[in-house]
């Protein structure tokens, strides 16, 4: 597997990113603040009205390094990347299983049945971390439709039924969550999923979770030669990258919804971290940003065991092994996807 | 010579020694643009770079001496560069010598001989002259090793540039072909080839996946 190189996560909005050399440099009111050899990187995130330099942009590019930009509170502006790597007839081998309804109907049946698996895995071993949490009825109900919903998709299903399954159990899934919350509880509740914007901190703090994973999916797509843009999960839309969105699936819960459980049970985040704004949106507070920031890079570089691969890799290149393996699958080599299932 | 191919159709003639080592190989790096830097790659490069000036003329007699020389073939279908070709000017006056560098020490699979070989049939083709033999200069032994342009290595070299281009039009990467040589390879990472035969342990991967979600 390759290395795992560092993403530089920017967070100060007056900032501004210019190259010197083969290094990026990070500068806040003309002074130098940061410096880094491109060649350690392999992604710049940017929160907020961060400027780069053309010249900056266009080193990175040219060393297959992704610069996002998101909004300070991690909404998805724009994405800058070289020339697509890989092979244009793989690209179109994706577009015409992506047209395909059967084929397009077995990936999206792998996509969901690895959210599933996860979703259940992280409910499960919450409850065997908190013996002192009974189950409710609740948990033990989504537990069973989970259990469903797997064998369906086990067995093979059209797309549509796909797709009202991943509807379906996600919003079980969620409704379970407030479940899995033992400390904070008044402050971390969760109203349902909302998104545009979060209306709670739960979802606050998923949805920025999200957009540092949104970055990871892109790039490990588009270094493995496929196009993050044509999903079989997710339809087309101007704009969206659904194959990305597909790839998260499997992750949310594994690497995203986990670490925001962590995070407010164990306090690392607390209501004084979240904004709400007049419209009722709710936002991290720069600081937070940070705070959340420095979990998630830690995260990535602990180590697990990739079932398939068989060796011990970094989980912040999960997503990279992953896209990877669909790669593999749509070029022909291997005859079905394997998602990636935590145990 | 006018051969099979024209100049649309022609594929990178440095292709050929990763084709001759393994079809997967070229593959992944021809058709998928995916290539893994790893310490070889990297001491490769910087090698070349010393050659690869191509405004460098020496004249140091009896030799002209002229580095990265553009190359094609029209029978092979293929081109690049030549590190080094020298022009003798003394008593085998007119007589070519490719020569091309290499990193490490002189290998036992054939694939640096094939490449200069087929660097060898574009500049017959070129200048409409027979070249007998070239040297490959190795950078661990410090020596020019002399490489003979026998039918039997030509012959070797256009089977290859046949199935490239074979494999080219296709547009499919060759399957992966396990063996020793996949433990040297800098691409092994993203090539996979245990995984091509495991398709049971997948099929057991996900069946033990769905058994295991619908126990309590
Ligand atoms: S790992 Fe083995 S099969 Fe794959 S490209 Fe290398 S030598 Fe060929």
């Amino acid at each position: 597997m390759r290395k795992m190189l560092n993403v530089l996560y920017v967070t100060n909005p007056d900032a501004y990113l210019s190259r010197d050399g083969e290094n990026v440099v990070v500068r806040v009111d003309q002074d130098e603040a940061f410096r880094v050899p491109v060649h350690y990187l392999e992604g710049i995130v940017t929160f907020g009205y961060v400027g780069a330099s053309p010249a900056l942009l266009g080193l990175c590019c040219e060393k297959g390094v992704t610069v996002s930009f998101l909004t300070e509170h991690g909404r998805h502006h724009a994405t800058v990347q070289g020339s697509p790597r890989g092979n244009v007839l793989l690209r179109r081998e994706q577009y015409r299983w992506a047209d395909s309804e059967t084929r397009s109907a077995e990936l999206a049946g792998m996509f969901v049945m690895g959210k599933i698996v996860n979703c259940r895995a992280v409910s499960r071993r919450f409850l065997s971390d908190h013996k002192d949490v009974t189950e409710s009825e609740d948990v033990q109900a989504a537990h069973a439709l989970f259990a469903r919903n797997v064998l369906k998709l086990h067995k093979g299903i059209g797309l549509d039924e796909v797709r009202g399954i991943e509807g379906d159990t996600a919003r079980r899934y969620f409704g379970i969550l407030n479940h899995l919350i033992v400390a904070q509880k008044d402050d971390f509740q969760m109203k349902g999923r909302s998104r545009r914007p979060p209306r709670d901190n739960v979802n606050c703090l998923l949805s920025f979770l999200y957009s540092l994973l949104m970055h990871e999916a892109r790039s490990a797509l588009e270094s493995v030669g496929l196009d993050p843009y044509v999903g079989f999960l997710h339809r087309d839309r101007p704009g969206r990258a659904s194959l990305a969105l597909d790839l998260m699936e499997e992750f949310r819960p594994y690497l995203a919804d986990r670490l925001a459980l962590s995070m407010i049970n164990r306090k690392q985040v607390c209501a004084n971290d979240f904004v709400t704004t007049d419209a009722g949106g709710v936002f991290l507070k720069e600081g937070a940003r940070k705070i959340v920031i420095d979990a998630w890079q830690k995260r990535k570089k602990e180590e697990v065991q990739h079932p398939i691969l068989g060796e011990k890799i970094p989980v912040g290149l999960l997503p990279y092994a992953q896209a990877l393996l669909l790669a593999r699958h749509v070029r022909g080599d291997i005859g079905k996807y394997p998602p990636f299932f935590w145990k | 010579m006018m051969g099979p191919y024209n100049e649309d159709e022609f594929l990178p003639l440095s292709g050929i020694q990763h084709f001759a080592y393994c079809a997967r190989q070229w593959g992944l790096i021809h058709l998928e643009a995916q290539w893994v830097d790893n310490l070889w790659t990297a001491a490769g490069t910087a090698m070349h770079e010393r050659v690869d000036n191509p405004h460098a003329i020496e004249s140091r007699n009896p030799f002209k001496t002229m580095r990265s020389v553009s190359l094609s073939s029209c029978s092979l279908g293929l081109y690049g560069v030549a590190d080094v070709l020298e022009v003798h000017n003394g008593k085998e006056h007119g007589k070519y010598n490719l020569v091309e560098y290499k990193r490490g020490k002189p290998k036992e699979d054939d694939c640096d001989m094939v490449q200069l070989c087929a660097q060898a049939i574009c500049l017959e083709e070129m200048l409409a002259l027979s070249i007998a033999d070239g040297h490959l200069y190795y950078g661990e032994t410090k020596r020019r090793h002399v490489v003979k342009f026998s039918s039997d290595l030509r012959e070797r070299v256009h089977t290859l540039a046949t199935a490239m281009h074979h494999y080219y039009r296709m547009g499919r990467t060759p399957a992966p072909m396990r063996s020793a040589k996949c433990q040297n390879c800098s691409l092994s990472a993203i090539c996979l080839p245990k995984l091509g035969a495991n398709q049971h342990k997948i099929d057991a991967y996900l069946a033990a996946a769905v058994l295991d979600a619908t126990k309590n």
